[in-house]
């Protein structure tokens, strides 16, 4: 019986200790029908391309609410596509000013979901932008 | 390069994928099995099961950090339960693992159990000999939270360690049978814990009346862990290394050895007949035979039995033709 679920890492880079909006998608995404890795708090760019690598995912969601995106991303997208990783969906979530968008679009984030993103709109667009599945 | 040989090559990429190619099934997933399969049987395969909520994962992360430490690579697989519902899954074992994932030693990839029971996935085995054939010289399986009757990882692994903790139920009422008598090892985590020496007493006392061990010369060892802290941790392993020293010396390993690869030729068997029956029975056969046995004008033993009997006639002539080809 061939079988093909989306894979989903949820991933908290940086310091900042606020997990529940990630839990919160996470647990949307699984209801949505997808197999969701979450990695827990304070995760360097090397754990979440690791992790990433290891469980083969389709999608890396980057949750952060410190401000420190524009430092911490451009490392993980950096060493994610040294590991080949560069076909990966990316999507961020949390707080993160318009006026840094057009740079994360630059770098490879395709989505962009912060508060009021309903469960509908975030499943959807990944199922729209994953082919398998 | 074919993903086979890039994982033969030390590509942990490939690795991943092939684990992805194995869970989805079908005929790629067979031929890359045919292909890696002679690479495979270097593995000390150690399954870690017990009750939600006893500690595997962070005992599995202890003994990984513990083997490491003695210059050996460990592949992690852990297997976590699928939504009956969704069939999404939330697979949170890695929470407790995560500062392993840089380790280049050390492999660790979550499973959902995909509607699996008996606490593995479908896959699992198969994700073991890619592990295997990608030189882990340790593959430590973690199973779904197990009840009493979650004794799969038995049919998968050389070393089973029960984890059974202080304060569930009655003493050891979740682990009163079938996880017990598959124990190779007995981990009493959270010893820290009010009720632990307890807890160790009555499973004592349980082996002492001869209960639990599957095979002879081997009485399972007891050890306290507190997991969290990564005390006990290097006994646990110590004990690991003296089950495979014991069923090498005891010629054991090539019997388990054996009855492993029957236990899978046996399920894979009865798939493949099942879903080649399944293809070759006529759609009006399967909805008339369903309708006499709803209607109670058959019952359901002969109704399989008709199945049975035209799908071996409808075959007859092909099978000996596939043998040949195949």
């Amino acid at each position: 019986m061939p079988e093909s679920k989306i894979r989903v890492l949820i991933a908290k880079p940086g310091l900042d200790g606020h997990d529940r909006g990630a839990k919160v998608v996470a647990r949307i995404l699984r209801d949505a029908g997808m197999e969701v890795i979450y990695t827990g708090l304070r995760q360097t760019a090397e754990m979440i391309v690791a992790a990433a690598l290891q469980e083969d995912v389709d999608v890396i969601g980057l949750s952060i609410l410190s401000g420190a995106h524009m430092t911490l991303f451009p490392r993980v997208l950096e060493l994610a596509k040294e590991k080949g990783l560069g076909d990966v969906l990316y999507l961020v979530g949390g707080i993160i000013p318009d006026d840094d968008v057009p740079a994360l679009k630059e770098m490879g984030i395709t989505g962009f979901f912060g508060p009021g993103a309903s469960a509908k709109e975030i499943a959807g667009f990944i199922k729209q932008h994953v082919e398998r599945g | 390069m074919g993903l086979v040989d890039r994982l033969l090559s030390g590509d942990r990429r490939a690795a991943a994928q092939l684990v992805t190619l194995m869970e989805d099934g079908g005929p790629p997933a067979r031929e890359a099995v045919a292909a890696l399969y002679p690479h495979t049987g270097h593995a000390h395969i150690v399954g870690v099961t017990g009750s939600p909520g006893t500690g595997k994962s962070t005992l599995v992360y202890e003994l990984a950090k513990e083997f490491r430490s003695r210059d050996k690579t460990v592949g992690i697989v852990a297997v976590d339960p699928t939504s009956p519902f969704s069939g999404g899954a939330l697979l949170g074992d890695r929470i407790r693992m995560q500062k392993l994932s840089t380790d280049e030693g050390i492999f660790i990839r979550s499973m959902a159990s995909r509607g699996q029971l008996g606490g593995l996935a479908r896959a699992t085995g198969d994700a073991i000999k890619v592990l295997d054939a990608f030189g882990r010289d340790i593959v430590m399986v973690e199973t779904v939270g197990a009840g009493q009757s979650e004794v799969e990882i038995a049919r998968a692994a050389h070393t089973v360690i029960v984890v059974d903790a202080p304060g569930l139920g009655d003493d050891i009422q979740a682990i009163k049978a079938g996880l017990f008598e598959i124990a190779d090892i007995f981990v009493v985590n959270k010893a820290d814990r009010e009720g632990a020496d307890r807890t160790l007493l009555t499973l004592r006392m349980m082996l002492d009346m001869g209960e639990g061990s599957r095979e002879r010369g081997w009485r399972p060892p007891l050890v306290k862990t507190v997991a969290l802290q990564g005390e006990g941790s290097a006994l646990v392993a110590d004990a690991v290394e003296q089950h495979l020293a014991h069923l090498k010396e005891s010629g054991q390993l090539h019997i388990r050895s054996m009855r492993l690869a029957e236990e899978e030729l046996r399920r894979i068997l009865g798939q493949e007949l099942l879903s080649r029956l399944l293809d070759e029975i006529r759609e009006e056969q399967w909805e008339f035979l369903t309708k006499e046995v709803a209607e109670r004008e058959l019952d359901p033993y002969t109704a399989a039995d008709n199945l049975l009997a035209s799908f071996f006639q409808a075959t007859a002539g092909v099978d000996e033709r596939r043998g040949y080809e195949s």
